[in-house]
C-alpha cells in the first residue's frame, strides 16, 4: 500500500527529489589553499582568491576531483572523463567573486543509483541524476548586531559535491530512508563526514503532490535542511501545504521556501520579481577537467567496500538481519565488529558486539571511535569463551572487569582466578561436597523427583564460585546421582 | 654624451653593466621628467618615487658586486592594473579606492626579480575598457604627439594601456607593462610611435592581473624598440602554476630571434584586412611594409582569414559578458570603494552606480544581458562560435605562411573630443587587432611610418601561437627597414 | 532584437547597477545601436561549431592537497570599507 496524503478531494501522491550539498573531506579548498577545518576563528582559512580579490585565480586541487569520482562511483554512476567548471552569477554578500564556480552543463558524474531499505523491510531504487563539485559561499551571521550582518569567509571556497537524485521518493520515510543511506555511502568512501549539525551535509528538498496517475505538478524547493527528521518534516509540511492551495483553487507557484523548525512549517524565501537569472557560462579561468580511463580505474580498485556489499556479505555468514542491519550502519561500527570477528566465530561476535557491547556503550554514553573495550581485547575474551577458559556467565563479569580496569581479558582471569575449571576431580569433589550438604534432596531426587537436578546444578556452580565448565558439571552431576 | 632617457633599454643595461652608469641616476633622470611632464601628459596615476629610488640603491649595489638581473636599475612604468604588493592598484576607477593590494602579480614580480625598478603606476582605460584612455577615472592621458598642422589640438595615446604607450614615447620610462584584450597594447603603441608586443595566450600569467575579459586577456610589454620589447618579454614571460590557463612552454630568447631576418619566411597578406573606407596612406604603409620584407628575402602570400569582419561584434559579445562575471567582486564589501545604502541590494547598486564609469556600466550591462536566460544561445553561445571560426581561419593561414603582416590600426591617433558619441565607431579601432586576441595568437605592433600630419603609423605582425620568435623576427626587420627614428613633440 | 526601458531596468538590476529613470531612454537607444551592430554574426553558419570557450591550457592542471595560504585574517580584512572585529559588515540581511 503506497503512501498518500488525505486530502478534502481524496488522497494524493507526493513526489520528491533531493539536491545533497556534501563537503568533501579534504585538507585545503577547492580552489585555494585555505584549510577547511570546521570552528576556526572568523576569516582565518581565507585566502585573497576565496575573498575574490582583484587579480586572483583559482586552481583545482586533485583529491577534491578523486573524492568526487570515489563518490561517483560508490554511487554505481557514471564518471564524465570530460568535464567543465562554469560560474553562476549572483550577488551575495558571503558570494565574495559575485559568482560561484559550480558544474552546470558538463558535471564530473553522471547517473547512478542508490537502493534505500524501509522499514516493512522492503527495498527500492532511488535514481542519482549527477553529482558536480563546487564553491561553498561563506557565512553571514545576522543575529550579532542591531544593523549589520557579519561575513565569515572561512567556508568560502570549500568544495562541495552537489549529488542530485530523480523525483524518485514518494514518502517522507524514502526520503528520510535516501538520505540515511547516501551519508552512510559518504562516510564509507571517507568523502563526506556526513555531519549535518556542523553542515558538512544539508539537504535541499524538491516537493510536488499529484494526484494518482497524473503528470508531475509545480514543485517547491525547501532551502537547507539540516537534519533527516527534519528533512522528513519538512516533506510531509510542504505536501500538506499544497494540497491545500490545491484544494483551495489556487495554483502552486514554482518557489524557494525554508523550513521554520520551530513551527513545522515552510514559508516563503524571496519574493518572485526577484527571481534570479543565473547567467551560467562556462569559467575562463579554468581550462576543462580531463580525467585519464586508468586513474578512474585505480580509484575503482581502491574503493572500500560498501555498505551493500558488506550487508550482503554478512548475512552470507549468517547473521540475523537485525544484526547485519546495525553493524553496517556505520562504517567504524563494521570495523569494529570485523576486528572482534576476525578468525573467530561470527556469529558469537556479532551477539557480543550488538549486545554486551552496545549496551555497554549506551550506558556509557561512549561513541564507536571511543570505546570503552577495544576491540582486539573483545576477540580475546571471545578466545576465552570458545577454549573454555571462561564460560558464558563469568565472561559478562569479565567483560565488565574489562571496562574498568582497561585490562586484557586473560590478565582479569588470570588476577582474579576466573579461569574456569574443567579437572573431572575437582568439579567431582565439588559435587559430592554439595550432596553430602543435602543428602535428603539427593533422595527426593532419586526418589523421581527430576525437577530437583536444576537445585543441584545451581548448589554446584555456586560451590565452584561460577568457575566449573557447566556442561561437565550437567554430565557428572548425572553420573553421581544416578 | 646624450641624455640618461635617450638610452634604450637594451644601451642602459649595459652602461649599468658596465658601471658608467648608476640605477640612481637613471632612475632620478626618469623621476625629473615626470616631475616635469606627468602634470601635462597625465601617464602616471600614481608614482613612487621614493620606493624607485631605493630600489635604485639596492641594484646599484647588487651592479657594484657583479651581480644583478637580466633587468637590473632598470626603470620601467607598471599599468596600474597589476597589482603590486603594497602600491595602491586602481584600474583606473574610483571604485577601487585605495585598495592596496598585499600581494604581487606574477609578471610585475619577474620584473622585480630580474632588477626593475618600478617608477610607478600608469594610466589606463578604466578596467582596460577602452581605445582612447578617456575612460579612466584619473582622466584621460595626452598623446606626446601633435598634428603638425594643429599642433595645439590634444590627440589620444590609443587605449587602453595609453599611459604605458605615452609614458615610453615621452621617456617617462624606459619600458612599461600593459595588457592587450583586444588591441591595448598595439593600438596605443601604434598612436605614440613605440613598440609593444600582445605574446600568446597562456605566455604571461594573468595572476594578480585585474581581470578584464579572462580569456582575453594578456599582458605584454610596451617600449622603445623590439629589441627592447623581447628583453622585457623574457622577463615577464613563464608557466605560473598560480594561473590554470598559463601554459609550460619553454621561454626562449626573444631577443636573440630580433636580427634573425626574415629571409626563407612566408609572410601572409590577408584580403580581408583591405577595408572599406581605409585611409589611402594606411594601405601605403602597408604596401611599404610587404616591399620591405619582400627586400630582405621574404616571399609574399594572399591568405584569406574570411570571418574577420565579425571580428569586433564576436569581441563585443565575449569580453563584455566575460566582463560582467569578473567585476561582480566590486561591491564595496570587502575593498574598495562603498556608498552607503538603505539595505545590502541599495549599497551593491549605489556602490556600483558611482563607482564604475560610463564605459564600464555599459559594458557590464551588455555583458550581463548577453547572458541571460533567452540571450544566452543567440548572443554569448553565437560568438564563441564564431570565435572558434576566426580561430580556424588562422590555422589555415598557418598552412600557408609563417607569420602575418597587417596595418596596426585603421588611422593615426585622433582628438580627445573625437569619437565619444558614438561607442561603435570607437570600437573600430580595434578593427585589425582583435582577433589575435579571440584566436590567442601573439600579435606585436611596429612604428613604420608617420602620417600627412606627421603622426606615427605601425604595422603588426601577427604570429602562430608560442611562435613569438618569428614575430620578433619579422618585427625587427620591419624596424630596420622604416629606420623610424621620428620623435614625439613632447617629451622628458 | 532590440530592448526598451524595462528590459534596461531589469538588465541594471540584474548587475546591480542603480540606473535613474530618466537615465533608461537613453541607454535603452544605446543598447539598440550596439546590439544591432551586434546583430550581424546571425549571418555567420556556424552549425556544427564547438564554441570556443577560451584560449590557453586545454586541461585543467591539478594542484596539491595542502594547506599553503589562509592565517592571514588581518592581510583579508585591511582592505575592507567596513568590519566589525573579524567580521566583514554589511547592512543587516533579512532572509
Ligand atoms: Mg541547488
Ligand atoms: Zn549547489
Amino acid at each position: 500500500m503506497s503512501y498518500t496524503l488525505e486530502g478534502k478531494t481524496g488522497p494524493w501522491e507526493i513526489v520528491v527529489g533531493l539536491e545533497v550539498h556534501a563537503q568533501v573531506i579534504s585538507n585545503s579548498k577547492l580552489f585555494s589553499g585555505a584549510a577547511t577545518a570546521f570552528g576556526a576563528e572568523p576569516n582565518s582559512q581565507v585566502s585573497f582568491i576565496d575573498a575574490g580579490f582583484p587579480g586572483m585565480l583559482p586552481t583545482i586541487n586533485e583529491v577534491c576531483i578523486a573524492q568526487a569520482v570515489r563518490t561517483g562511483l560508490g554511487l554505481k554512476a557514471e564518471i564524465n572523463l570530460w568535464s567543465r567548471f562554469d560560474r553562476k552569477n549572483y550577488f551575495y554578500a558571503d558570494l565574495p567573486q559575485g559568482y560561484q564556480i559550480s558544474q552546470f552543463a558538463h558535471p564530473i558524474v553522471g547517473k547512478g543509483e542508490i537502493e534505500v531499505t524501509l522499514a516493512d523491510g522492503s527495498t527500492k531504487m532511488i535514481g542519482i541524476t549527477r553529482l558536480h563539485l563546487e564553491q561553498d559561499a561563506g557565512k553571514s551571521i545576522h543575529d550579532q548586531h542591531p544593523s549589520k550582518s557579519f561575513i565569515d569567509l572561512n567556508r568560502s571556497g570549500v568544495a562541495l559535491m552537489e549529488i542530485v537524485s530523480e523525483p524518485d521518493m514518494r514518502s517522507p520515510e524514502e526520503a528520510g530512508a535516501y538520505l540515511t543511506k547516501l551519508r552512510q555511502i559518504l562516510r564509507y568512501l571517507g568523502t563526506c563526514d556526513g555531519n549535518m549539525d556542523e553542515g558538512s551535509m544539508r539537504a535541499d528538498v524538491n516537493v510536488s503532490v499529484r494526484k494518482a496517475g497524473e503528470e508531475f505538478r509545480t514543485r517547491c524547493e525547501v532551502k537547507n535542511v539540516n537534519s533527516i527528521r527534519f528533512v522528513m518534516q519538512a516533506v510531509e509540511a510542504e505536501a500538506l501545504r499544497q494540497i491545500e492551495v490545491w484544494e483551495s483553487g489556487g495554483t502552486v507557484d514554482q518557489e524557494t521556501r525554508l523550513f521554520d523548525t520551530a513551527r513545522g512549517i515552510t514559508r516563503s524565501m524571496r519574493s518572485k520579481e526577484d527571481a534570479h537569472d543565473y547567467r551560467y557560462f562556462p569559467d575562463p579561468d579554468l581550462p576543462p577537467l580531463v580525467l585519464e580511463q586508468s586513474w578512474v580505474d585505480a580509484i575503482k580498485a581502491s574503493l572500500p567496500e560498501l555498505p551493500d556489499e558488506r550487508r550482503a556479505r554478512y548475512l552470507a555468514l549468517g547473521l540475523t538481519p537485525y544484526d547485519v542491519h546495525v553493524l553496517t550502519l556505520e562504517k567504524e561500527t563494521a570495523v569494529f565488529f570485523e576486528t572482534v570477528a576476525k578468525g573467530r566465530d561470527a556469529k558469537l561476535a556479532a551477539n557480543w558486539v550488538t549486545g554486551d557491547f552496545f549496551a555497554a556503550l549506551n550506558r556509557l554514553k561512549r561513541d564507536i571511535s571511543d570505546p570503552p573495550v577495544t576491540a582486539e581485547h573483545l576477540g580475546e575474551l571471545l578466545d576465552l569463551v570458545s577454549d573454555n577458559t571462561v564460560s558464558g556467565s563469568l565472561a559478562k563479569q569479565v567483560f565488565e572487569a574489562m571496562i574498568e580496569t582497561g585490562k586484557a581479558p586473560g590478565v582479569i582471569v588470570e588476577e582474579r582466578g576466573l579461569k574456569q575449571v574443567t579437572d573431572t576431580g575437582a568439579i567431582e569433589k565439588v559435587i559430592a561436597e554439595v550432596m553430602a550438604a543435602n543428602e535428603g534432596k539427593v533422595a527426593e531426587y532419586r526418589s523421581g523427583k527430576d525437577k530437583l537436578f536444576g537445585f543441584f546444578v545451581g548448589q554446584t556452580m555456586k560451590a565452584s564460585g561460577g568457575k566449573a565448565n557447566p556442561a561437565m558439571v550437567n554430565e557428572l552431576l548425572k553420573k553421581m546421582l544416578a | 654624451m646624450t641624455r640618461l632617457t635617450e638610452l634604450t633599454l637594451a644601451q642602459a643595461r649595459d652602461a649599468l653593466k658596465a658601471r658608467t652608469l648608476t640605477a640612481r641616476e637613471l632612475t632620478q633622470a626618469y623621476l625629473d621628467g615626470i616631475a616635469a611632464l606627468n602634470p601635462r601628459i597625465n601617464a602616471y596615476i600614481t608614482v613612487t618615487a621614493e620606493k624607485a629610488l631605493a630600489q635604485a640603491d639596492a641594484s646599484d649595489a647588487r651592479l657594484a658586486a657583479g651581480q644583478g638581473g637580466p633587468l637590473e636599475g632598470i626603470p620601467l612604468g607598471i599599468k596600474d592594473l597589476f597589482c603590486t604588493e603594497g602600491t595602491r592598484t586602481t584600474a583606473a576607477s574610483r571604485i577601487l579606492g585605495d585598495f592596496t593590494p598585499p600581494y604581487e602579480s606574477t609578471v610585475s614580480g619577474n620584473l622585480k626579480r630580474d632588477g626593475a625598478i618600478f617608477l610607478g603606476k600608469l594610466n589606463l582605460d578604466e578596467f582596460a575598457m577602452g581605445s582612447s584612455n578617456a575612460t579612466s577615472a584619473f582622466g584621460p592621458v595626452e598623446n606626446p604627439w601633435s598634428r603638425a598642422n594643429d599642433p595645439a589640438k590634444r590627440l589620444v595615446p590609443g587605449g587602453s594601456s595609453g599611459g604605458s604607450a605615452a609614458a615610453v614615447a615621452a621617456r617617462l620610462a624606459l619600458g612599461a607593462t600593459a595588457t592587450d584584450t583586444g588591441g591595448s597594447i598595439r593600438q596605443p603603441a601604434a598612436f605614440c610611435g613605440v613598440a609593444g608586443i600582445k605574446p600568446t595566450y597562456g605566455r604571461c600569467s594573468r595572476f594578480g592581473v585585474v581581470a578584464f575579459a579572462s580569456s582575453l586577456d594578456q599582458a605584454g610589454p610596451i617600449a622603445r624598440d623590439v629589441t627592447d620589447c623581447a628583453l622585457m618579454l623574457n622577463s615577464m614571460a613563464g608557466f605560473d602554476p598560480k594561473d590554470s590557463t598559463s601554459v609550460d612552454v619553454a621561454v626562449p630568447d626573444f631577443a636573440a630571434a630580433v636580427a634573425r631576418g626574415v629571409k626563407g619566411l612566408r609572410i601572409g597578406i590577408p584580403r580581408e584586412y583591405r577595408m572599406d573606407g581605409m585611409p589611402a596612406e594606411i594601405e601605403a604603409l602597408w604596401q611599404q611594409g610587404i616591399a620591405w620584407l619582400k627586400a630582405e628575402g621574404a616571399s609574399i602570400v594572399d591568405i584569406s582569414l574570411p570571418h574577420t569582419k565579425y571580428a569586433l561584434p564576436t569581441y563585443y559579445i565575449v569580453a563584455p559578458a566575460e566582463a560582467s562575471s569578473n567585476l561582480a567582486r566590486y561591491d564595496g564589501v570587502r575593498f574598495g570603494k562603498r556608498e552607503p545604502g538603505a539595505d545590502l541590494i541599495d549599497l551593491y547598486e549605489k556602490t556600483r552606480a558611482a563607482g564604475f564609469g560610463a564605459e564600464v556600466r555599459r559594458r557590464i550591462m551588455i555583458g550581463t544581458y548577453v547572458l541571460s536566460a533567452g540571450y544566452y544561445d543567440a548572443y554569448y553561445l553565437k560568438a564563441q562560435q564564431v570565435r572558434a571560426l576566426i580561430k580556424r581561419d588562422f590555422d589555415l593561414a598557418w598552412e600557408k605562411c609563417d607569420a602575418i603582416l597587417t596595418p596596426a590600426t585603421p588611422s593615426a591617433a585622433f582628438g580627445l573630443d573625437e569619437k565619444h558619441d558614438d561607442p561603435v565607431a570607437m570600437y573600430l579601432n580595434d578593427v585589425f587587432t582583435v582577433t589575435a586576441n579571440l584566436a590567442g595568437i601573439p600579435g606585436m605592433a611596429v612604428p613604420a611610418g608617420l602620417d600627412a600630419n606627421g603622426l606615427p603609423l605601425a604595422l603588426q605582425v601577427l604570429g602562430k601561437p608560442f611562435d613569438e620568435e618569428t614575430v620578433f623576427a619579422v618585427s625587427g626587420a620591419v624596424e630596420r627597414a622604416a629606420g623610424f627614428t621620428a620623435k614625439p613633440q613632447v617629451m622628458a | 532584437m532590440s530592448v526598451d526601458t524595462a528590459a534596461i531596468r531589469r538588465i541594471a538590476k540584474l548587475a546591480r547597477i542603480h540606473v535613474e529613470e530618466e537615465a533608461l531612454p537613453g541607454l535603452a537607444a544605446e543598447f539598440n545601436g550596439i546590439l544591432q551592430w551586434i546583430e550581424q554574426l546571425q549571418q555567420v553558419d556556424t552549425s556544427g561549431v564547438e564554441p570556443m570557450a577560451g584560449g590557453g591550457a586545454t586541461a585543467l592542471r591539478w594542484r596539491q592537497d595542502e594547506v599553503t595560504d589562509g592565517g592571514q585574517a588581518e592581510k583579508v580584512l585591511a582592505n575592507a570599507p567596513d568590519r566589525e572585529g573579524e567580521y566583514f559588515a554589511v547592512p543587516k540581511v533579512v532572509e
